[in-house]
């Protein structure tokens, strides 16, 4: 957008935050009773509610079971009402296939599938409100649906989107500096073993500053996976302390 | 209909030939295979052949009323159709995931680059601008859609040229070819995806998978780059775990590539512009290969010959070692039985140890090293 500067002289950007600052994250665990796993995730204005069912007998095609694991299975979609236009089609197209396909991509790298043979877990993501690094927050609250459901995963798959405006990476963006033109590279992590399970760039970027960007990106998804820990923590004392445990 | 499955064992053949650098057409591991442009009669088509894979793209233009919320810019389509002609296991009309993923891959190279100047596509503002629409159709499908996709949209593109127009206050007068020249796009760089496909975790990784070797990958990357070493668009896909320092590798060996390509294209441009000059006849049907038979002429097979030596010789000593005759088998060999012929040996036989035999066979194939206790004779 000509005129918005998203970098200020001082290092501020457009609501405030500096370079690598993230947005504030906060999340709830277990919000409905009916789903296995269930979790609200809300990054800055981004909100996300994600909900996982499963292990559970394969439905649908039968054809689909695969012997030796379980087939994780993602569906991706957006409120009409969470962009500023009212969304006409909220799953089906394009970019919402694209964006189930890669959360499925994400979490069959980092869920432990071989312990369930034969069976299937769902995985179904809603953004309520758009602001920005979809993908991102869809990822953190779909982590945080798993874990609460009790399905072993590998690490905390920990997901950013980061921008590169003047030289200068910049963590997770929001909506007005991804619309901007802004090179934005998605990143989803584990961060214990610093293994990258998706990678997702758009716009021109030149090579030489790829690795800055990449580092920048993997060290907010580990400051984002410190708060899911944190959230994780408080879920499961709070769990404990109502069962008197 | 259904793709026929991979049996295990062509699956464990590959998996077992790449862990020693060996791929199924011989190529090395960052090479590609053959790339070869073609452009048909009309302006903005332009055919591609990325070894055996095959695919066609089509450029096309129109006047439409712009999308409201960029009244002075253009807009710009893409399409890839996957049609059965391809492959067995594509459907037609049906949005398959492959489909999907290609599709988005494909606008994300082209169209998040702005490698089109859109602005330059606007003839009144707000009311008429051009939409430019990129078909792109698989003809063949041997592996590696994606790079032959974007290699023919971004090739088509060049080649495309548009009508004329003029306006006059509200008026708009589009010439046709014959009245005045057909002007080309402006595009500012040349987008070209490289695919890195991905084997056992991440361990190995190969340039260009083939359809064999696609289908026994975990994984892949696809690097979109121009030739000023600009990255236009990553994305890996499959459910891989990748570290920093594979991808950062995989993005020097792209920027080479993408080089290579780049030149490719431009010379096929050049040599294309020269013959429509020069009024020659251009075309899908010229671009075929004249299938003419002269002379009995196969391909050359490549055929890995470094270490035939040594393990002829290995053989050579292993059955020196060991000489057992087998008078009683003769004649299984048929009109070639001998009296002098002791052993029969496979070029890739491992000698047994116990000293049962095993495997004879009255073929005549290359391969059969024949052995005589005494004197060891060369493979005919």
């Amino acid at each position: 957008m000509a005129g918005l500067e998203l970098l200020s002289d001082q290092g501020y950007r457009l609501d405030g935050r500096k370079a690598t600052e993230l947005r504030k994250l906060q999340a709830r665990m277990g919000v409905f009773t009916q789903a296995d796993g269930s979790a609200y995730l809300e990054q800055g204005n981004t909100k996300a509610l994600a909900v996982v069912y499963g292990p559970h007998e394969m439905r649908g095609s039968r054809s689909r079971t695969l012997h030796d694991r379980a087939v994780i299975n993602c569906q991706y979609s957006m409120a009409t009402f969470s962009t500023a236009e009212r969304k006409r089609r909220p799953h089906g197209d394009r970019k919402s296939t694209e964006m189930s396909l890669h959360l499925k991509q994400t979490f069959e790298a980092a869920v432990m599938t071989q312990l369930y043979p034969r069976s299937q877990i769902d995985i179904y993501v809603k953004i309520l409100q758009s602001d920005g690094g979809n993908y991102s927050v869809c990822v953190n609250a779909a982590t945080l649906a798993v874990i609460d459901a009790g399905i072993p995963m590998r690490d905390y798959v920990c997901a950013c989107t980061v921008g590169f405006v003047d030289e200068t990476p910049l963590a997770d963006l929001c909506y007005a500096e991804e619309s901007g033109g802004v090179s934005s590279l998605a990143l989803a992590l584990l961060p214990r073993g610093g293994q990258i399970a998706l990678l997702q760039m758009d716009a021109r970027l030149h090579q030489d500053h790829l690795e800055t960007l990449i580092e920048a990106a993997m060290t907010a998804c580990k400051g984002v996976s410190k708060v899911l820990d944190e959230v994780v923590r408080q879920h499961l004392q709070e769990a404990s302390v109502l069962t008197g445990e | 209909m259904k793709d026929t499955p991979l049996s295990n064992c062509e699956r464990d053949f590959l998996l077992k030939a790449i862990e020693e650098k060996k791929r199924l057409d011989g190529r090395q591991t960052y090479d590609y295979r053959k790339i070869k442009i073609s452009f048909g009669t009309d302006y903005g088509c332009c055919f591609v052949d990325l070894g055996q894979t095959r695919v066609m793209a089509q450029v096309s233009c129109e006047l439409v009323a712009p999308k409201e919320n960029r009244p002075n810019e253009g807009i710009m389509f893409f399409n890839i159709e996957l049609s059965p002609m391809a492959s067995p296991g594509f459907e037609q009309g049906r949005q398959s995931e492959l489909s999907v993923k290609l599709n988005r891959q494909l606008e994300r190279c082209l169209r998040n680059s702005k490698c089109i100047d859109t602005e330059s596509l606007c003839v009144v503002s707000g009311e008429k601008v051009w939409q430019i629409r990129v078909d792109v159709h698989t003809l063949n499908n041997d592996g590696n859609l994606m790079d032959a996709a974007s290699i023919a949209a971004i090739t088509a593109l060049c080649h495309f040229r548009r009508p004329d127009v003029s306006t006059q206050g509200q008026e708009v007068t589009v010439y046709s070819p014959e009245e005045r020249d057909p002007i080309p796009l402006s595009i500012y760089h040349m987008p070209i995806s490289v695919s890195f496909a991905f084997f056992q975790q991440g361990t190995y990784l190969l340039v260009d998978p083939c359809e064999r070797e696609e289908r026994v990958m975990d994984g892949l990357l696809v690097i979109a780059m121009n030739k000023h070493r600009e990255i236009c668009s990553i994305q890996s896909s499959g459910g891989i775990m990748l570290l920093k320092e594979q991808v950062m590798r995989c993005s020097k060996i792209a920027g080479v590539k993408v080089s290579e390509i780049t030149e490719l294209i431009n010379e096929a441009l050049l040599n294309d512009r020269k013959a429509r000059k020069a009024g020659g006849k251009c075309g899908f049907a010229e671009s075929m290969p004249q299938e003419r038979i002269t002379a009995l002429k196969k391909d050359e097979t490549p055929v890995e010959m470094t270490d035939v030596t040594e393990t002829a010789n290995g053989i050579i000593q292993k059955g020196e070692a060991a000489p057992q005759t087998y008078p009683e088998l003769n004649y299984k060999l048929g009109y070639k039985a001998c009296k002098k012929w002791d052993t029969v040996l496979w070029h890739s036989f491992k000698w047994p140890a116990g000293g049962d035999v095993v495997e004879i066979s009255d073929s005549e194939e290359e391969e059969v090293v024949i052995l005589n206790p005494e004197v060891p004779e060369k493979p005919k």
